[in-house]
């Protein structure tokens, strides 16, 4: 080292990448980082309602698990929870910044409704419900490709514009909504078909969330397979290292880019049929509830494992049928429920850090180079 | 690390199993409960939390008259107008409750179709329309002659322009009332046209405004709202949307306001003048009674100002006019003895416009006074008018359906947007 880098100023703290971690001790302390949380959330619990931290525990896990009904449901929101955090993951892994996924869900949803409104009672049951399924996904395809081909041909902010297009997909749903109201000027469609169940999914024996959970099984499976082991997951994870040298091994990366976000469009679309088609039978601008969004979390916590990605969104529907439970329960507000999740959710995004980099602080001796 | 994850994993789906079958068993325990007297138990499904001024009015009464009956309420907050909302009822009939209410328009169908599902527990929804064609023994509707507190309401703000217009503060050509209302939907119509003939009632200059949000619970929207009515003349307002917005911009402009759903004189006391709002605990306990002594519960029911369902908050001596609690008390008994009638069109008339769809349903005399209106009071996708609800001179609103069906459109007030 020569005198003058000798000579500047140490920072007081530093950062370098970890590359000696192995698995066994990142998951132990992703394990001790949750205690931690946990031990953090039972503090706030007594300092700020007076009550028994394990009661509030306890009650939050019946929320999710207390009767079968209840697994059903949470595995339902886990489900649809997930299936949007995989169709974002390709996106992500690629570095293309899809903060879209929220409108991509939304115009799926309103093409399945569209379909159950205008041809409920004009096609037989299987055909319509293929019709509206290739209608969602089509529409959520095309959502995901318009920014996406500005993006390869122009070079367009592809953040700026996928945020943009969720708000162009809530002011259509809304005007289709007042369109469709019953009755006129209450701003609500109703639910669509109550009589003739025209368009929805079909119950496993007396259970309606069945179906949704298998399909969703099947996306993941094939979303892992995909982006480990195909040709295409491949190019994605070359994309998102490097553009150039995904030019200079031939790749190319327009191709790629919007091949990519026709595929993560489809797969919201998908989810907006499940969502109409198999939960709600209904449209509301709202009706993706906030999971574009919070898909995003999930994938970039999972670092874009499909499996640890079951985990994650396992975690925030846990809590958040958790939340709704204790302020049932205690009649607590539930924004105290998301006190405790945003704690949790803080100290599991502290800890990936952590596990990532190696922080260095500087001692006074100044014998670093060593 | 996959072994690990593999474990975790496997752990996780043998705990779901478990909890699938033990959670079997403890909701037949609950089923048990439900059925013996002494341990019913009430759900309630609201849509916001007590920080909206609607649920907020619909919690109260829920706790005020499961107290009374020595019920143990369940109540759940935040539940959204979908697929949730018949989560919702079928975990609270899970629960042990013999009989779940829902407080807002969207959760209709989401109970109906819990209703269906489950015969043996009865089903309220307040502000509902379906109830009376829908056919089924425990889905009910209610509702209360709301437009008689907002007439009586609309005295006090007439009176107050007066005031105003006395007082010399401005003429009696400026006497602009400005109403923020949610949607274009026959239960605002109503509220807004019935205060503003309890407002006409008492000064004869008066006009109105209407700005729609689009929303029942918009702060922000109904803020604006309300500041885009101050800043065009309005000198009183009055809201029909959930939240604390209009009475907020109202204080900060020291304009009147006659709030809705209950009392904002905490926050507004240099403004508020007097609140109508509903009050469910006659029509909460009247259910809750019924089911326990297995009695039937009406397909649609009323409150009016007899059942004390429809009252006023305390009135604000400080903004309100003199003389308004003995007005109001004397137009009170007018109501309840029937020689006064809010919607008796001889106090109001409407232009028909059958080309752009104004008031297409309503047949006017030569000065414009209603003769015949066909107003949807059987709910269905046509939205088309189905029954004559002109009797003996006046609008009969409520009568044919406990929720509102007044949506004409009357002179002197004047839609700002009709956007929603």
């Amino acid at each position: 080292m020569t005198e003058k880098r000798k000579l500047r100023k140490e920072p007081l703290i530093k950062l370098s990448r970890r590359e000696d971690i192995d698995r066994k001790h990142s998951w132990t302390y992703r394990a001790l980082a949750i205690i931690a949380a946990l031990i953090v959330d039972a503090v706030i619990i007594m300092c700020v309602v007076h009550m028994n931290p394990f009661d509030i525990y306890s009650t939050m896990f019946m929320g999710a698990f207390g009767t079968s009904r209840k697994v059903w449901i949470t595995l339902k929101e886990l489900s649809l929870l997930l299936l949007i955090s995989i169709a974002l993951t390709p996106a992500y892994k690629m570095k293309f910044w899809n903060l879209g996924g929220e409108g991509q869900v939304l115009i799926g949803a309103w093409a399945t409704a569209l379909c159950m409104l205008y041809l409920g009672d004009k096609l037989p049951g299987p055909v319509l419900l293929i019709v509206m399924l290739l209608a969602a996904v089509v529409t959520g395809a095309i959502w995901a490709m318009i920014p996406a081909i500005f993006k390869a041909k122009w070079g367009t902010n592809e953040t700026l514009f996928t945020l943009m297009m969720n708000y162009v997909a809530i002011q259509l749903v809304a005007y289709f909504i007042i369109k469709w109201e019953v009755p006129k000027g209450s701003g609500h469609v109703g639910i669509i078909n109550q009589s003739s169940q025209a368009g929805w999914l079909p119950y496993i024996g007396a259970n309606s969330y069945g179906l949704i959970v298998a399909l969703v099984v099947l996306v993941t499976i094939g979303m892992h397979v995909y982006l480990k082991y195909s040709k295409h997951g491949y190019e994605i994870a070359v994309v998102g290292e490097s553009q150039r040298t995904a030019t200079y091994v031939g790749i190319s990366v327009d191709k790629v880019i919007i091949r990519t976000l026709i595929l993560s469009g489809a797969i919201c679309g998908f989810a907006g049929w499940l969502l109409v088609s198999g939960s709600d039978h209904t449209i509301t601008t709202t009706i993706a509830g906030g999971m574009g969004f919070t898909g995003i979390m999930v994938s970039w916590l999972a670092q874009f494992n499909v499996i640890v990605m079951i985990l994650c969104s396992f975690l925030i529907v846990f809590m958040g049928q958790g939340a709704s439970e204790i302020a049932t329960s205690y009649g607590l507000n539930e924004a105290f429920g998301d006190i405790l999740t945003g704690i949790i959710i803080f100290f599991i995004i502290g800890v990936e850090f952590f596990i990532q980099y190696k922080m260095h602080v500087r001692k006074s001796s100044g014998k670093e180079e060593a | 690390m996959k072994k690990v994850l593999s474990l975790v994993l496997a752990l996780t789906m043998i705990f779901a199993f478990t909890t699938v079958f033990t959670g079997c068993g403890g909701s037949e325990e609950g089923g048990e409960e439900g059925n013996s007297d002494q341990a019913m138990k009430a759900g309630f499904i609201c849509l916001h939390d007590e920080n909206s001024t609607y649920d907020k009015n619909f919690i109260d009464a829920a706790n005020a008259a499961c107290e009374e009956l020595g019920i143990e309420p369940i109540i759940k907050t935040n539940v959204p107008e979908g697929q949730e909302c018949y989560e919702a009822a079928a975990e609270l009939v899970d629960a042990g409750c013999g009989i779940v209410f829902a407080d807002s328009f969207g959760h209709e169908d989401y109970m109906i179709q819990a209703a269906k599902e489950f015969p043996d527990v009865q089903f309220c929804h307040s502000t509902g329309t379906k109830a009376h064609t829908e056919g089924l023994d425990n889905y009910h509707n209610a509702f209360a002659s709301i437009y008689q507190g907002r007439y009586l309401a609309g005295v006090a703000a007439g009176l107050k322009l007066n005031q105003m217009i006395e007082e010399g503060k401005i003429t009696a050509d400026q006497a602009k009332i400005g109403y923020v209302g949610a949607f274009t939907y026959a239960e605002v119509v109503s509220g807004y046209t019935s205060f503003f003939l309890g407002a006409r009632s008492q000064c004869e200059s008066a006009t109105m405004e209407v700005t729609f949000t689009g929303s029942w619970y918009d702060e922000t929207l109904e803020k604006e709202g309300a500041n885009k009515l101050i800043n065009d003349g309005c000198v009183l307002l009055s809201q029909h949307a959930d939240s604390m917005g209009a009475p907020t911009a109202c204080e900060n402009a020291g304009i009147p306001d006659v709030s809705y759903n209950g009392s904002t004189i905490e926050a507004c006391p240099e403004t508020f003048i007097v609140s109508s709002r509903i009050d469910w605990v006659p029509y909460y306990k009247y259910c809750m009674e019924a089911v326990q002594n297995g009695e039937a519960i009406d397909a649609d029911w009323t409150g009016d100002l007899e059942t004390g369902s429809v009252v006023l908050t305390d009135i604000n001596e400080k903004v309100a006019a003199e003389g308004t609690t003995d007005k109001i008390a004397e137009v009170e008994a007018g109501l309840k003895d029937g020689s006064i009638e809010v919607f008796d069109t001889s106090t109001f008339t409407v232009t028909v416009d059958k080309e752009k769809g104004i008031n297409a349903n309503a047949e006017v005399d030569g000065d414009g006074h209603v003769t015949k209106y066909m107003a949807d009071v059987d709910t269905d996708a046509e939205y088309q008018g189905d029954t004559d609800v002109i009797e003996d001179g006046a609008f009969k609103e409520s009568k044919f359906r406990s929720a509102p069906y007044f949506d004409l459109q009357i002179d002197g007030i004047k839609l700002l947007d009709t956007a929603f």
